[in-house]
């Protein structure tokens, strides 16, 4: 659905070209149902959005704002932990999307094979992606505590000494990430079981005539029939990772000192803070992120699945 | 996306027994990494505050489900009472607008060819991609006088949802035939009385799916009541500020947890297929 969206987003020539607008008086499907939502969404989303930009460039306290150049792109880039933040959301971003769709995928293939309890599994692996990051955060902070938490107590039982988890400033980030895989991994699951489903059982069949495994099977059907699939998965888990700040505020709020503080949660200290400028220029660094790598990686792999 | 309809893989006769020992091991797996961590919060949420700090996966030696709801309830002056009823009028109304602007929109832009369409279509994709501009928000709500009131929450809400709806909606209509548009002209309808009477009953199982989808996401959501309605709790917000408040105190810390987890887990249950249609659609390509 979202592949059919930015293919007539980036080809307008395409969409234009039958145009039989204006044909008749009154066309039932007026252009005033745009109206409202046009209204909403160009001065809370459009109108900030552009604003950002400007913004960025000044100091700026809400009610003033005196225009500095980059000065702030400037400040944000020699602040140590300003650029801790911007390479920990990178991080954050491909080690989440990564591992869920590893993970995802695996869990589908799982989830879609010969096993009992198909339906507990799958109510089970998705319920956390209802839950909100608030609430998981929390809960994990209390598991992962390093001495008293569940999951350092249950390693210890087998043997293995746990690590610090988020008070491990080389660890937090990576901790955090985990949770965010905990608890979005059923969807990227969803995803994949419904990728996985509508290929047809007939290419299952002749591959099994001609002698194939499970294993080649996976690889040489599965894999590449579930492409729409792997693309919403990584879109959706790099959009959803790059922006994240529930999850990371509710169990580390960017600490230790700054080892795990991403992008969004900068924008939220310096707003904090009163330097609504430097928190704006942090907006548009976010914003040139995600829209630098995700427009790009969409071009890139819907161009890839036409090809096939 | 409207070819989700999974060809029954099931109907197939010869096929060989289920692999019971993967089964099981599925199972239990699971079991550990995603049931686990709820029992330990339903257990500690249930004990005394002194056992409860051990943080021992343990059924509780007293268990005291009434004091420690009570106790979560009443403190701060019913603080998550009030939560409750600023989520619940947060997310009906939000919704509420959502599903209506969003299918008006969606249904001219499905319908109507123009050259308007590309433009709309990319509007459409960089709310869904693009962070939204935090501080500069601000300024346009003060500006409105709509800062830290729950309406311009509200319109906030709307205004980044509103993306996500509009492609579900528009996907729908596209499998609503013309005719019936055609149809309802004929007999003297017009725009409005098409849409609202005729279209929009019609597009009942895909709003079933936005109303869910996104009254979840809205009333898990943190970021934007924290930076658009400061001072005024909702429930996520009362769950934070419980957790410093309440740092000692993990029964009632995970009691709150747990209640604010209700809601959600309701509409899991009752509409658990909507909201896998809703959040799966784009995996399949059509």
């Amino acid at each position: 659905m979202a592949t059919t969206t930015v293919n007539r987003g980036t080809t307008p020539s395409v969409a234009t070209a039958p145009a039989p607008r204006g044909a008749r008086m009154r066309s039932p499907y007026p252009y005033w149902f745009y109206l409202p939502t046009a209204v909403i969404y160009g001065t809370l989303f459009l109108l900030p959005t552009f604003a950002a930009f400007y913004f960025s460039l000044t100091r700026w306290s809400i009610f003033e704002s005196k225009f500095i150049g980059f000065g702030n792109f400037i400040s944000f880039f020699q602040e140590p932990a300003l650029v801790k933040g911007l390479t920990n959301t990178l991080i954050y971003g491909v080690v989440t999307s990564g591992l869920k769709v590893v993970l995802g995928m695996l869990l589908a293939v799982l989830l879609t094979s010969r096993i009992v309890a198909r339906g507990y599994l799958r109510s089970v692996v998705f319920f956390p992606v209802l839950l909100s990051g608030i609430g998981v955060g929390i809960m994990f902070q209390v598991l992962m505590n390093p001495d008293r938490g569940l999951i350092n107590k249950s390693l210890a039982l087998i043997g293995v000494d746990g690590p610090a988890w988020l008070t491990d400033p080389q660890l937090a980030l990576l901790s955090v990430a985990l949770v965010d895989v905990w608890k979005g991994v059923g969807l990227a699951t969803l995803i994949y079981i419904a990728g996985i489903v509508s290929i047809p059982q007939e290419y299952f069949e002749a591959a099994k005539v001609d002698g194939a495994g499970p294993s080649s099977s996976f690889w040489h059907i599965i894999l590449p029939l579930a492409r729409p699939a792997t693309v919403t998965v990584i879109i959706l888990s790099l959009i959803g990772g790059l922006r994240s700040f529930d999850l990371i505020w509710a169990t580390t709020r960017g600490g230790p000192g700054f080892s795990s503080d991403v992008i969004a949660s900068v924008i939220y200290k310096q707003y904090q803070a009163g330097f609504y400028g430097l928190s704006t220029a942090g907006n548009v660094i976010l914003f040139l992120l995600v829209t630098g790598i995700v427009l790009p990686l969409f071009w890139f792999l819907s161009r890839k699945e036409v090809d096939l | 996306m409207t070819a989700v309809t999974a060809p029954a893989p099931a109907v197939r006769h010869r096929k060989p027994r289920p692999n019971y020992v993967l089964s099981l091991l599925a199972i239990i797996v699971s079991f550990v990494i995603f049931v686990v961590p709820f029992l330990f919060m339903i257990v500690n949420a249930l004990k005394t505050r002194q056992d409860a700090s051990d943080l021992q996966f343990s059924w509780p030696a007293q268990v005291r489900f009434v004091e420690n709801f009570q106790e979560v309830i009443t403190s701060r002056d019913y603080m998550l009472i009030i939560a409750f009823i600023n989520s619940a009028i947060l997310t009906v109304a939000s919704v509420a607008i959502l599903v209506v602007l969003s299918a008006m929109v969606a249904y001219v832009l499905q319908r109507r060819r123009s050259r308007w369409n590309p433009l709309i279509n990319f509007l459409v994709l960089s709310g869904l991609i693009m962070p939204p501009a935090v501080v500069p928000t601000i300024w346009v709500l003060q500006g409105l006088g709509l800062f830290r009131t729950m309406p311009g929450l509200i319109l906030v809400e709307v205004a980044f949802g509103v993306s996500f709806c509009i492609l579900l909606f528009r996907a729908f209509i596209s499998s609503i035939p013309r005719d019936i548009d055609e149809a309802a002209t004929i007999d003297g309808a017009g725009s409005v009385r098409l849409f609202f009477r005729v279209i929009f009953p019609l597009l009942r199982p895909v709003a079933i799916t936005v109303i869910v989808v996104q009254a979840v996401n809205i009333f898990n959501d943190f970021q934007h009541p924290l930076y658009f309605l400061p001072g005024e709790p909702t429930v996520q917000l009362t769950v934070y500020n419980f957790s410093s408040q309440f740092s000692s105190q993990y029964n009632l810390l995970f009691m709150d947890i747990l209640l604010i987890t209700i809601p959600p887990l309701i509409m899991f249950l009752i509409f658990n297929r909507q909201i896998v249609a809703g959040m799966t659609a784009g995996g399949v390509k059509g």
